[in-house]
């Protein structure tokens, strides 16, 4: 149980908010308002599951907020068209894909640092987006919101997909070979490279990665409101950043595992809707949250300057 | 006479278990080139680095200008006017050259007025002094490496430094660039500084030192005005000493050709026209100085520097590894030397190090069987004896023979066609050594060709078939196993009669 103490201490973190509010504020428990803070999250799951990816590669990606607001717009121009959303959905994850790709050929291919290259990106997406939707909302059609079902059915879909796709990926990095080679790369892309992995193909896909699932949880977002907001994606990559880093990945790489980044993700989530229950102010959900972050890195330094332990031997 | 300007008596000095200096005497006159021999980790360095005050002797005494000096720090050292001149300029590659100056004299106080002018006549005057012609307004970044060297010496100078203490000076230097450096050298004996010369390089220590000492296992052999002695005997001082361990005996009966390179060359590593053979069953030692050229064969055969020249031919196949990957797939295993940051992945548990070269045998459909790999790295551990608490301890808790065993397993579990090792037992203590030698030995008697690189003679000498000895990127012999330490010595060194 030990290897899972950091992700242990976050859920227990949680736990605590939630005892909390159970003794202070026991209406924080209802139905339908917890639903639809999980439904809006839902597609922020989605990204930090790419985002812990491309951290455990020793990669960060500021661009994904662009990214998603890119492939939003992207989608609700297409839906708007008359796209039927079968169509609509592959299609904002192989825009993202591809714009992970971009990313991917740069820093990977071209070994140009990822905080640049996607700052770069960030902007000109940004910058790209407002100049063609000048801040125009995009009006869906009717049969897109909650993919024609009722709120409910819609809302417990999204959650569900959200949730799924976050296990999968999660056993994948635990279960597949290409989840060891994310982890050998993060760790030491030199002696994952002598031992024949290869480190540059390994990142690249992970940007790829990275990128689809942002088009992916822009359509989750999509079918949300009867309309996209060009600025939706907007501090985005700030959030699902501070959820892994919550959660335990190590921003050095090599380490962490998405179970983590859920954990720390729902924390973060929570602290908003908490403090309206305990009637604080508002204004306190970022320094509380920013707290947490400092509180989260702060102890991965001390644990990770530890003395390793080494074995007695000889 | 007047006191030498550095004595050193008796100084010893240990790390962890391993004695690096047992009892060095050593000294310097004013206006002298005294080089210092040795070959590798015979002290060379564990020496400079206490009389730069970078390291605290355990015994012995330091006598600067005849001075007793009882604790040396770098700042000391500097005060009392002793620098040492690197192979690798510490220079600011941004910085102008009299910036560089600058900022290695002026105790600079964060808010004291920079006088410009009074910067650059003494750049201008320190360079002249040396004779060398660059201009103080250069970026270091735009000089060449001796032009930086030269900047360092002018560094020196100006801080008054008395004792210079030169590492490898000319490893890296042209032959123009090398009288140069020599003309600086001298200029610098006949200005009354001592220089303490370090280098591989006989012919240069007879062209340039007053008297040589040399070192051998921490201890000093000797010490000879260059004109009472000769290379052989040289030679024989760094060789002559008696095998301190026991090796497990040779049983190749070797058989095919296993591994064959003819002019075999890359530009880019720098290694010219190499050509041997290694059969199967047979330990091939590469023996030579540090920067011979032995590491990058190696990475060129691993596929990691491709060839540029000739052709390697594996079991009879012709192969051209141009990545790790290409090297895995063609059979050959390449344990890297410098374990503790390539050769395993510290932060993943050892089963998962074992298993990283053989993933795609060891799991074809990329689902990832946690029984076949804790089984495989639980019969690796058995079988290596590898100290550890199981299969899923980081590797990082391990002690380096066993992190060297982990990285082992890892490549002996892709069942490789040719294992190289490069440099196995470095850092690793005596029980852990001996244990990696006798799992050489074993893989040896198994039909595996083995290529292995040391730097430790006697290694080379007792546990390879044959010796191929490297320098300066070329293969300049290759002599029988068993031969003895001075043969080879002499052949890394560039002497005629040790290239057989």
């Amino acid at each position: 149980m030990n290897r899972y103490l950091r992700e242990l201490s976050v859920a227990g973190a949680l736990g605590l908010l939630l005892l909390a509010m159970a003794i202070f504020a026991p209406g924080f428990y209802q139905p339908q308002p917890l639903l639809s803070l999980a439904t809006r999250e839902a597609p922020t799951l989605v990204v930090a599951c790419g985002m812990a990816l491309v951290i455990l590669c020793r990669q960060i990606d500021i661009s994904v907020g662009s990214q998603f607001s890119v492939c939003g717009v992207a989608a609700g121009l297409m839906a708007a068209a008359k796209v039927p959303l079968f169509l609509v959905v592959p299609a904002a994850i192989g825009i993202g894909a591809l714009l992970g790709a971009i990313n991917g050929v740069l820093i990977a291919g071209l070994q140009l640092p990822s905080i640049v290259v996607t700052l770069a990106m960030m902007v000109t997406l940004r910058q790209g987006l407002n100049l063609q939707q000048q801040g125009v909302f995009v009006n869906l059609p009717d049969g897109v919101q909650w993919f024609g079902l009722s709120q409910l059915q819609g809302q417990w879909l999204v959650v569900a997909i959200a949730v799924l796709l976050t296990v999968l990926l999660g056993l994948a990095l635990r279960r597949l070979t290409a989840g060891r080679w994310v982890y050998a790369i993060g760790s030491d892309a030199e002696a994952a490279r002598l031992a024949g992995i290869r480190p540059q193909l390994g990142t690249f896909l992970v940007f790829v990665v990275m990128g689809a699932l942002t088009g992916f949880a822009a359509a989750l977002n999509l079918v949300q409101a009867p309309q996209v907001q060009p600025l939706s994606g907007s501090g985005l990559e700030l959030k699902v950043i501070a959820a892994v880093v919550v959660g335990g990945v190590a921003i050095s790489g090599g380490r962490g595992n998405l179970w983590g980044v859920f954990v720390g993700l729902l924390l973060l989530a929570a602290i908003a809707p908490a403090l309206i229950h305990l009637r604080i102010e508002a204004y306190w959900e970022k320094a509380i949250q920013g707290t947490i972050i400092l509180l989260a890195v702060v102890t991965d330094s001390i644990r990770g300057r530890a003395p390793k332990h080494p074995a007695r031997s000889h | 006479m007047a006191p030498p300007l550095l004595e050193l008596r008796q100084l010893a000095k240990s790390f962890g278990g391993a004695r690096a200096l047992r009892g060095v005497d050593f000294d310097l006159q004013a206006g002298e080139v005294h080089a210092l021999l040795g070959e590798n980790g015979a002290g060379k360095s564990t020496l400079i680095k206490i009389v730069t005050g970078a390291h605290q002797p355990d015994r012995g005494t330091i006598r600067v200008a005849g001075e007793l000096v009882d604790h040396l720090t770098p700042a000391t050292a500097h005060a009392r006017g002793i620098a040492c001149i690197y192979q690798q300029p510490a220079l600011f590659p941004d910085l102008t050259v009299m910036e560089n100056i600058a900022l290695r004299l002026e105790a600079g106080a964060p808010f004291a007025r920079v006088d410009w002018k009074g910067r650059r006549s003494r750049a201008v005057e320190l360079l002249r002094r040396i004779g060398a012609e660059i201009s103080p307004d250069a970026e270091v970044r735009s000089l060449s490496m001796p032009e930086q060297q030269l900047v360092e010496i002018a560094c020196a100078l100006g801080a008054g430094a008395r004792i210079v203490i030169m590492d490898e000076p000319t490893a890296s230097l042209t032959q123009k660039e090398q009288h140069l450096l020599f003309a600086v050298v001298r200029e610098l004996r006949r200005s009354g500084v001592g220089v303490i010369y370090i280098s591989h390089r006989l012919e240069e220590i007879f062209a340039l030192a007053d008297r040589v000492t040399v070192l051998r296992d921490g201890e000093t052999v000797g010490t000879n005005p260059i004109a009472a002695i000769n290379e052989a005997a040289l030679i024989r001082m760094m060789v002559g000493r008696e095998m301190t361990q026991i090796y497990p005996p040779s049983e190749a009966a070797p058989t095919e050709v296993a591994l064959e390179l003819r002019s075999l060359g890359c530009a880019e590593a720098g290694v010219t026209d190499v050509s041997f053979q290694v059969r199967a069953g047979e330990v091939f030692g590469l023996a030579g100085l540090v920067g011979a050229g032995r590491t990058e064969l190696a990475r060129i055969l691993f596929g990691l520097t491709p060839a540029d020249a000739g052709e390697i031919r594996l079991h009879g196949q012709v192969i051209h590894p141009r990545s790790a990957v290409e090297a895995v797939a063609a059979g050959i295993a390449y344990v890297p030397e410098d374990r503790r940051r390539h050769g395993v992945v510290l932060e993943l548990p050892i089963a998962h190090n074992m298993t990283l070269a053989v993933q795609r045998r060891l799991f074809p459909r990329g689902w990832l069987r946690t029984e076949a790999e804790q089984s495989l790295a639980l019969e690796f551990i058995r079988d290596l004896a590898i100290k550890c608490t199981g299969p899923d301890a980081p590797a990082g808790s391990l002690s380096g023979g066993n992190q060297q065993k982990v990285s082992l397993a890892r490549w002996l579990a892709t069942k490789p066609r040719l294992l190289i090792l490069d440099e196995p037992t470095q850092g690793v203590d005596v029980g852990a050594k001996g244990e990696i030698h006798r799992i050489i030995r074993r893989l040896a008697r198994s039909g595996l060709p083995v290529l292995l690189i040391s730097s430790d003679l006697p290694e080379i000498l007792g546990m390879s078939d044959r010796i191929g000895v490297m320098r300066a990127g070329r293969l300049v012999g290759v002599l029988p196993g068993g031969s003895d330490a001075h043969a080879v010595m002499a052949a890394a060194l560039g002497q005629e009669q040790g290239a057989a």
